[in-house]
């Protein structure tokens, strides 16, 4: 192994800053035509009239679809489903006359450009009739029930079932906790804009570049509604400008831009704009009661844990929020529920670290203070409440190195210096605190197939379906699959972001490199035993007598392990085979059947240090440090780029990010980047990535974790357990806004 | 975003009598603010008059310093002269937008940037700003950005600029030319408060054009500080900002110069206040009992009640920033 493990920066990184990748809103295909879409200004209702007649009339307007005059389209609503829906009835754009939610695709309008698409969208006018709505979490506590259950409840099940008696339990320790946090709503932003550029290729056949986490998805999506061919669609993604689970899901862009390609038998590209990007999916609103208990030596003996989640009216999105502490801290008491509030908003979607963000932020900080009742160092509760084995499951975990993320990230921030007496640390006019937090991920997983092969100048061909949306996939999948024989990285093609590559699922979850890493493996392996047989072929072949075990691969050889002289170059192998490429397709997919008496996650430890200014009350996070327990780490770079983001995402979760909902318009009001804070430079101060050696030879072929959200989910509680430590006060509401510290 | 005719101005005359002959006729700058208004369908002129190439750069004047309206934020802001004897204004500048916006966006432009209240960018909400007469969705609805200071029952928006708060602490004054002849306005009497005509942010007429600013020659350049409060560190508006002049001799106050940002639909200036600091010492007890005077009569909305206290320890920490203005970090950001 000499790729693997090695700090390799991205292969397609010039690309990226020149601005030679193309995007799917990039590609400037021949007489291209261009369409804006229109969104209801109203919440709930229906349409009573649509006049288009001042848009058509302005020139180079070419037709405006609404769902009077859109075409017909598959008959029923599993056809729309894609592989992420959640249980429901899926939304179907210009079905009918019924607004569902406030920015609801409601028309496309075609034009020859861009600016003239655009313009006339504001001639378009619509008489709505509106009814009473529903958009605050608050305000319908009362309407939770149950989520429902469905395709994606099998990566998503309902919380565990409780355990010993909650109440007894609580009620007699003599510390406990109760505490509640609300979280608002959070859209993901990606930098690309949402766009599809559909190419008509004529005879049913449509080339869509796609902005997508998953192509194949897309491709079903598309072939479904439409009643085409899979083979006759291709989805095409060869760079994503960042997706944070946004393109988890066909957004509606891509239906339209198919919808006028097929019906204008022209060229459509659709854009959404940045607006536009809060008229889907987003994290949603959520409400947690958590009841914490311990016994006078910091043990836990009751886990309560209750999570109130959005969802839309016609959709029940799920996360995994009510489980967490228990993956975390063994009791024998336990009671979680996950509720679903309907409500009249777009479903929401997955968005970098769902249910676990939202959840750790409210453990962590639960345990924080049940740390000060006990007058306990936190770190010191967490090491006295370590799972040696999953307390949710009663399963040895696959691998868990959550001590040494503790112990290391501890030693590096230097949290001994820390005086517990909240507001006891001070520098000049500025308050100082420390806090700490776990974190803790699913290990995921997901069949992947992936196309192997060595053509003719002996080099690496490569193919899967997956995307690269930006985490460095590209770079990784070339590191392992190059280490499968020994060959430098430029000897390697790694073909992907394309539909008619083999299998892969979306993009998310941080699942990517364990699942097509290991197919990779798989693959490899079944191609080495038939270069093996086919270099038996070869006259006088050195190696007629060889088994698989007896031969390795370096620098385009395939070599005696014991005799280095005796070998066959792969070019001459490719050349018995008449110059053709010798390649395999072959599946990878989680070991189902030994992991189930297994738990597998990753784990991290995040330690943050603010700065709160003594009368103002403005924070900074001046310093944090993650360490991540995530098995082998195959591109130290890459992986400290996706903790690093990680981490600037939590401190934006904290601290910065929400999106706006007005309680009587019912819609959003900070739609632009300008108003929806995230963080920008000068909030970002000094941040540390530790990797902890962790050896897992049960998970995969490659022994590998995923490094994405993991990153995200403790720094929130983190923030929060200092700006206590600092001040002496809780604020539970993310984002936590200074002034609510004056 | 219409259609539309563009030209490009030879002469402030030219262009004052084409915009003064077309009503939907309208100045380009910089372009920062009023190419987003465009694009939420919030303006849609059909004739823009490009003035860019207007501008006659920073010139010493008998009595302290002219800045043209055309010249960009930055050039103004890193012009020696402005460094050395306006810091003020240049830090004030510093802190606002981004430096790529700063470096676009105009002088003249600044003073006309509109509100940033969301309602007003919302084409489909009532706001009389936008639309008299329609309703304001900000006093029943998210009005943490909003007015604690001068706002009316029609309109409770801020305005957003942070040199605007230096030039009204500096007493600037605009010189304008119209149709009707060329004219001085000094700058408190320059932008308005919403009232029963919250549509108007200004006594600009609309033809005419902002051409020069006159700073005086007392540019506070030993002891000022700009403070901005906000949710991130840059690129965001201020929820509260104060700028201090302070003229001191023997650690007593001769005069004070005390503008707020933020709070209101202009930058806002107390002068009891500041006469009330004048001949004492310049100390936290007498800054505080200033801010007193300067909140006075302060009205908050349902997420903004928090401004008024931070409005207050914003002035006090302000106007000790202003005794050692090295004690002030980038971004106008609280001393450390």
């Amino acid at each position: 192994m000499t790729q693997i493990g090695k700090a390799i920066s991205r292969l397609e990184g010039w690309q990226k800053v020149t601005g030679s990748a193309k995007y799917a809103g990039d590609y400037n295909v021949p007489d291209l035509l261009y369409g804006y879409v229109v969104n209801s200004t109203i919440t709930k209702g229906h349409i009573i009239s649509i006049d288009t007649s001042d848009a058509l009339a302005l020139p180079g307007v070419i037709k405006v679809f609404t769902h009077q005059n859109r075409p017909g389209l598959a008959w029923f609503d599993i056809m729309y489903t894609d592989m992420d829906a959640p249980p429901g009835t899926v939304f179907k754009p210009l079905h009918d006359n019924e607004i569902k939610y406030n920015g609801q695709p409601v028309a496309l309008i075609v034009a020859e450009r861009f600016e003239i698409a655009r313009e006339a969208s504001a001639l378009i006018k619509i008489k709505y009739e509106e009814m009473h709505f529903e958009t605050r979490l608050d305000r319908n506590i009362e309407k939770g029930r149950n989520a429902k259950k469905g395709l994606a409840t099998a990566l998503k099940p309902p919380p565990p079932k409780p355990k010993g008696d909650f109440s007894l339990a609580y009620d007699e320790s003599p510390f406990k906790v109760a505490t509640e946090y609300r979280h608002s709503t959070e859209h993901h932003n990606p930098m690309e804009l949402f766009a599809t550029t559909t190419v008509y290729e004529g005879d049913g056949k449509l080339t869509i570049y796609d902005k997508t986490q998953g192509t194949i998805n897309s491709q079903i999506y598309v072939a479904n509604i439409f009643g085409l061919h899979f083979k006759d669609v291709r989805v095409l993604a060869p760079f994503v400008g960042g997706g944070f689970g946004s393109g988890l899901r066909p957004q509606y862009q891509l239906f339209f831009s198919v919808m006028a390609a097929l019906e204008l038998k022209r060229n459509v590209r659709v854009t959404l704009d940045r607006k536009q990007m809060y008229s889907f999916g987003h994290r949603p609103q959520v409400i947690q009661k958590l009841r914490f208990a311990a016994e006078t030596n910091g043990k836990l003996t009751a886990l309560s844990h209750l999570a109130l989640s959005e969802t839309s009216q016609f959709e029940d999105y799920a996360e995994l929020v009510a489980e967490w502490s228990h993956k975390l801290y063994p009791a024998n008491n336990t009671l979680f529920s996950y509720k679903l509030v309907p409500l009249d908003l777009y479903t929401p979607i997955d968005m970098r670290a769902p249910g676990g963000s939202t959840a750790l932020h409210a453990i962590e900080c639960t345990m924080d203070e049940l740390a000060y009742q006990l007058k306990m160092d936190p770190l010191e509760l967490r090491l006295k409440n370590y799972a040696e084995i999953d307390p949710s499951t009663d399963k040895p975990f696959t691998s868990k190195a959550l001590k040494d993320c503790y112990l290391k990230a501890a030693e590096k921030f230097g949290w001994n210096e820390r005086n517990p007496e909240p507001g006891s640390m001070t520098h000049g006019n500025k308050l100082i605190g420390y806090g700490m937090a776990t974190g803790i991920w699913d290990a995921y997983q997901f069949p992947a197939r992936v196309e192997i092969g060595v053509n003719a100048e002996g080099k690496l061909l490569v193919n899967n379906a997956t995307t690269d949306i930006g985490t460095g996939t590209l770079t990784v999948m070339t590191q392992i699959a190059a280490d499968q024989f020994g060959l430098s990285l430029d000897e390697v093609t790694f073909g992907y972001g394309d539909s008619k590559k083999p299998f892969s699922m979306f993009q998310g979850g941080s699942a990517m490199t364990a699942s097509t890493g290991s197919a990779i493996v798989i693959a490899a392996n079944v191609l080495k035993k038939k270069l093996l047989d086919k270099a038996k072929e070869i006259t006088n072949s050195p190696l007629k007598d060889a088994e698989l075990k007896d031969v390795m691969f370096t620098h385009g050889r395939m070599y005696l392990k014991n005799q280095v002289e005796v070998y066959v170059m792969l070019t001459d192998i490719v050349q018995a085979n008449k110059g053709k490429t010798i390649k395999t397709t072959n599946l990878g997919a989680p070991h189902m059947f030994d992991l189930r008496k297994y738990s597998k996650m990753t784990h991290s430890a995040a330690f943050v240090e603010v700065e709160i200014d003594k009368d103002l009350k403005t924070i900074t996070v001046t310093r944090a440090v993650t360490a991540v327990a995530a098995g082998k780490i195959i591109n130290p770079k890459t992986a400290t780029s996706q903790i690093t983001g990680s981490m600037v995402w939590g401190i934006s979760k904290a601290l910065y990010e929400e999106t706006i909902l007005d309680e009587n318009l019912g819609k959003y009001m900070n739609m632009n980047l300008g108003e929806y804070h995230i963080p920008v430079h000068a909030d970002i101060k000094q941040l540390e990535v530790i990797f902890v050696e962790e050896k897992d030879e049960l998970i995969n072929e490659l022994g590998v974790k995923g490094v994405g959200e993991i990153g995200l989910v403790a720094i929130p509680a983190a923030i929060a357990n200092a700006i206590f430590h600092a001040t002496g006060k809780r604020i539970n509401n993310l984002p936590i806004h200074f002034d609510e510290l004056l | 975003m219409n259609d539309f005719n563009y030209h490009k101005a030879a002469t402030i005359d030219e262009a004052v009598n084409v915009v003064n002959e077309n009503p939907r006729a309208a100045y380009l700058a910089g372009g920062t603010n009023i190419i987003d208004l465009w694009k939420y369908n919030i303006i849609s002129p059909e004739l823009l008059m490009d003035v860019n190439q207007l501008g006659e750069g920073i010139i010493e004047t008998s009595d302290g310093i002219r800045l043209s309206a055309f010249i960009t934020n930055s050039a103004t802001a890193w012009h020696p002269l402005i460094e050395e004897r306006y810091p003020l204004l240049s830090k004030a500048i510093l802190a606002g937008a981004s430096a790529q916006i700063r470096n676009m966006a105009t002088n003249g432009g600044n003073l006309l940037q509109r509100t940033r209240c969301y309602y007003f960018y919302d084409p489909n909400v009532p706001c009389n700003k936008r639309e008299p007469g329609s309703g304001c969705s900000a006093k029943e609805g998210y009005n943490r950005i909003h007015a604690i200071l001068g706002a009316s029952e029609q309109c409770i928006a801020v305005f957003p600029s942070d040199m605007c708060v230096a030039l009204a602490a500096l007493g600037a004054v605009l010189n304008v030319s119209g149709s009707a002849g060329n004219r001085s306005i000094s700058f408190n009497d320059f932008h308005r408060l919403p009232g029963d005509t919250p549509q108007l942010d200004n006594n600009l007429l609309h033809d005419e054009i902002i051409t020069s600013i006159d700073l005086p020659s007392k540019g506070f350049a030993t002891n000022y500080s700009y403070l901005k409060l906000r949710d991130r560190h840059s690129y965001a508006f201020a929820l509260v900002s104060v700028a201090t002049g302070l003229d001191l001799e023997d650690n007593i106050i001769k005069e004070a110069r005390i503008a707020l940002g933020g709070v209101a639909h202009k930058p806002w200036r107390v002068i009891a206040a500041e006469e009330y600091l004048v001949g004492k010492a310049p100390t936290a007890e007498n800054f505080a009992i200033a801010a007193e005077i300067i909140l006075q009569g302060a009205i908050s909305f349902k997420y903004n009640a928090f401004k008024i206290e931070l409005s207050k320890r914003a002035i006090v920490r302000n106007c000790l920033m202003a005794l050692d203005p090295s004690s002030q970090l980038p971004g106008s950001q609280p001393s450390a």
